[in-house]
């Protein structure tokens, strides 16, 4: 039994892997606290999406994964941002808009040329197959810039969260702290597109959050238990994922969901009402006359 | 910086124009703070009370006219307790010191920081809530909590948006007599309110605004009949009680001496 369950700790491309799943659980966990209580849950499911075109642009061309698919998050991140801020028309229709295109033009370009290199399926559901040295390494280094933007502006980012005008008004720059959140999330979904896919790691970035939200009330223990959850999810999904033979993105999200379920039975009307705040958006504004 | 009734200007606007589109919310506004006033500003719903606010916050720029801040000038802001979101998960602590951005860059509260606040929390009587999530509160010590996360930037000016909006009467007295007594203790404030009866008792300045400055100077000077009528729209009755002005909607006025009438 034992010995069955190590089996797969002898393959690189598992432990590479596994060492991804657990980060990108983590890190997701740790940027879906501020992702749901902004209110922006819309955003990380739309940003998915949109890098999935610069996935399939990047592969056609033979550009790196990663660069390519690098810059076309970034843009389309700052591009949401500023179109959130500036409410220059509907946010949602606007993310909607600029999201679901870029995805729509991913999908054309793999129909017309076909896929080179990294695999259609595997873009889309995550697949622990493939997983190399360089995929460890961008992890390692969104984990690194994420950790370093949480723990040196850990009180600007939570201020400006909680309560942008006043911030603003404290002499935070709400605007700089949006625009980083923003690309701290593209580099998120960038990195951990291979394990997760483009269509789950919405959920990935909400499951854990929303867990540790109906377990504290308290914002660092909210973030401190969802690093926790999503990295335990992350390394039990991927350890599934092999035994099941099932692509890795589904296991993580329904091991992320069972934990859900567990803890919502758990907590009762406690936990029920805590969680209750988190799928809706922060007040917009003070009401102006 | 000049001096204004001997005290240092604080801040200072000057034919300020501005709204959220095409339409001014504001026109034309003169409105000058010094230090240790306590100021409130009030007018009818849509006037421009919030969007003043703003102004002097400088969360918001006149398209139209400047605004002159004392150099340094250290503010704070305490806004609409209605526009909290109150799911936050944060705890009364969490939340105060969110306000100290500046400075110290690590995550976790350093010694003298706890001490800060629970010394602001303790001077505001809700020192043994520290722990508490924000919604566990009473409307009062809510209120309390985010006046406490404005004093611990030891600002030298409040801006408070409707302090006393959608509170009973023995909560608006407690918020009006803390303020008064921050006041006291050198702060300068302005708030605006829909509440005239509980400014005149309270301020001793008082600023009617609809769109444009109506009235400006003492309750006595300001809350008359006609100053109230253009700025509400509406004629309003000012009368005289322990030597304070009272004012009573002219409806109401009517209605009453009916009732005397049919009794």
């Amino acid at each position: 039994m034992i010995d069955e369950l190590l089996r797969p700790f002898d393959f690189e491309f598992f432990r590479n892997g596994l060492i991804v799943a657990t980060m990108a659980g983590a890190l997701c966990g740790a940027i879906g606290v501020y992702v749901v209580l902004k209110g922006m849950s819309y955003i990380g499911h739309g940003l998915s999406h949109a890098i999935f075109g610069g996935f399939a642009a990047s592969s056609l061309l033979g550009v790196n994964f990663l660069l390519g698919a690098g810059v076309w998050g970034v843009a389309s991140a700052l591009m949401i941002n500023a179109v959130t801020r500036r409410r220059v028309i509907g946010s949602d229709a606007a993310i909607g808009v600029i999201t679901t295109a870029s995805f729509a033009l991913g999908l054309a370009l793999f129909a017309l040329f076909g896929g080179v290199g990294r695999s259609f399926d595997a873009a889309l559901f995550g697949s622990i197959l493939g997983v190399g040295t360089e995929d460890v390494i961008a992890i390692f280094v969104v984990c690194l810039l994420a950790a370093s933007l949480i723990f040196l502006r850990y009180r600007a980012l939570l201020f400006t969260t909680f309560d942008p005008e006043v911030a603003d008004v404290a002499g935070v720059n709400t605007a700089r702290m949006d625009a980083l959140l923003t690309v701290v999330l593209a580099g998120s979904i960038l990195a951990t597109m291979q394990v997760l896919g483009v269509t789950l790691i919405a959920a990935v970035l909400v499951i854990p959050a929303a867990i540790a939200r109906m377990l504290t009330n308290s914002f660092a223990r909210m973030l401190q238990l969802a690093t926790v959850i999503g990295s335990v999810c992350g390394f039990v999904g991927m350890n599934l994922s092999y035994h099941l033979d099932i692509q890795s993105g589904p296991t993580i999200v329904l091991t992320a969901a069972t934990l859900f379920a567990a803890v919502f039975v758990v907590t009762g009307a406690t936990g029920r009402r805590r969680a209750a705040g988190i799928t809706a958006p922060a007040p917009l504004a003070v009401r102006a006359d | 910086m000049t001096a204004h009734r001997d005290r240092e200007i604080l801040l200072a606007l000057a034919g300020v124009t501005c709204g959220y589109s095409a339409e001014a919310v504001l026109v034309d506004v003169d409105l000058a703070v010094a230090s240790r006033e306590f100021v409130g500003i009030v007018g009818p719903s849509g006037a421009g009370k919030t969007t003043a606010l703003r102004v002097i916050a400088g969360s918001m720029r006149p398209a139209r006219g400047t605004v002159t801040r004392r150099p340094g000038l250290r503010m704070a802001y305490v806004p609409q307790v209605e526009t909290i979101n109150w799911s936050f998960p944060v705890t009364v602590q969490e939340c105060v010191l969110m306000s100290r951005v500046h400075g110290r860059r690590l995550p976790w509260a350093s010694r003298a920081e706890r001490a800060q606040v629970a010394q602001v929390l303790g001077r505001l009587d809700i020192g043994d809530l520290a722990g508490r999530h924000i919604r566990e509160l009473s409307g009062g010590q809510q209120q309390r909590v985010f006046i406490a996360r404005a004093l611990l930037g030891e600002p030298e000016l409040l801006l408070m948006d409707e302090p006393t909006s959608g509170v009973d009467v023995r909560l608006r007295h407690e918020v009006l007599h803390l303020l008064d007594d921050l006041n006291a203790g050198g702060l300068a404030i302005v708030l605006t309110t829909h509440d005239l009866n509980g400014i005149a008792a309270h301020l001793p300045r008082v600023v009617c605004l609809n769109r444009s400055v109506i009235g400006d100077g003492s309750p006595h000077d300001v809350l008359t009949p006609d100053v109230l009528e253009r700025t509400y729209g509406a004629s309003m009755q000012v009368l005289e009680h322990g030597g304070m002005p009272v004012v009573v909607d002219s409806y109401r006025r009517e209605h009453s001496h009916h009732v005397e009438r049919s009794l």
